[in-house]
């Protein structure tokens, strides 16, 4: 058994029920890192075994069509009550199947691009709106990432006007949480203009 | 693995007796579990099963039991539903998020993180 012994990895007893955050975006482009500077425990790993739509019980066992992808998740207590969890979802477009099952219940998802490679974000963005995901654009700053103006960033991803977009550094605790607000206070003001 | 049962590697399809499909289809990732009060592991659990029940002595997501057993998330599922069913595990669903969000929970989300 390993950290999970010690008490404080546990969910607090007064917390009643927990909400979920999508942190999506191509391989390498620092999910895991943005998960590990704002989650209150140690990034954890889990796997899924993602099957093909249709397959059975007999195809699973005989190991065809069943793929594994790998997770690396967070925490973060919000108050005495709820928790967030942090997902970072594999952002290869040979995992989509698996992602209609992951963003089921999520409050809406982070994409993390990478501005030295933005054509590797394409994939990922797309199907985000193609799931109708409610979402925000982060820039993960690297040492040798370009200087693009936002609106240039903003045109080469195809963004919606009202997708926000905000540059972030992903090893910074402050800087991540920051593009988390971004996204929540997005969602909360959708939410206000469609129950006005 | 981090499995404490001492034994070997096995096959997960052999663990879940060569099922895959949770009989609780309601656990997600982000559920919260919790063992029962007064639930102990039994002589005829296997040793996955009683791995999860002196795990989850407080509570834990689906996710993080997974993690630390070091076994699938569906491989967990389907044991976790069954201790659910034999009533050693209780389960608290994570807030049903509808098309729009409730501006109270989006509220409670923004409050926490800004405190970050």
């Amino acid at each position: 058994m390993d950290s999970a012994n010690s008490d404080d990895h546990y969910v607090a007893d007064t917390v009643s029920a927990a909400v979920k955050i999508v942190i999506a975006g191509p391989l390498g482009v620092g999910k895991t890192t943005l998960i590990g500077s704002l989650s209150e425990i140690v990034p954890l790993r889990t796997e899924e075994s993602m099957t093909q739509a249709g397959s059975g019980v007999d195809e699973e066992v005989s190991g065809k069509a069943t793929t594994t992808v790998a997770m690396d998740f967070g925490r973060i207590t919000l108050n005495a009550r709820r928790v967030l969890y942090l997902f970072g979802t594999p952002g290869q477009p040979r995992f989509f199947p698996m992602w209609r099952h992951l963003v089921h219940g999520a409050l809406g998802a982070l994409a993390l691009v990478d501005t030295r490679r933005l054509e590797a974000s394409f994939d990922v963005l797309g199907h985000l709106e193609d799931l109708g995901v409610p979402f925000a654009v982060a820039a993960n700053n690297f040492p040798s990432s370009p200087n693009y103006p936002p609106e240039a960033l903003r045109s080469a991803l195809d963004l919606l006007p009202e997708t926000p977009l905000m540059i972030c550094d992903a090893r910074d605790r402050y800087s991540s949480a920051q593009a988390l607000i971004t996204l929540v206070d997005h969602l909360y003001t959708t939410a206000s203009e469609a129950t006005r | 693995m981090t499995s404490s049962a001492g034994s070997g590697p096995v096959r997960p399809y052999v663990i879940t007796g060569g099922r895959s499909v949770p009989a609780l289809d309601n656990l997600a990732l982000e559920t919260l579990v919790i063992a029962a009060s007064g639930s102990a592991p039994e002589p005829r659990m296997s040793p996955e099963s009683a791995e999860i029940l002196s795990l989850c002595r407080r509570q834990l997501s689906v996710a993080e039991v997974a993690a630390h057993l070091g076994q699938p998330i569906t491989v967990v599922k389907v044991l976790l539903a069954d201790l659910v069913d034999a009533g050693l595990i209780k389960v608290r669903p994570p807030v049903p998020i509808a098309d729009l969000p409730d501006k109270g929970l989006l509220k409670e989300v923004l409050d926490g993180l800004r405190q970050l």
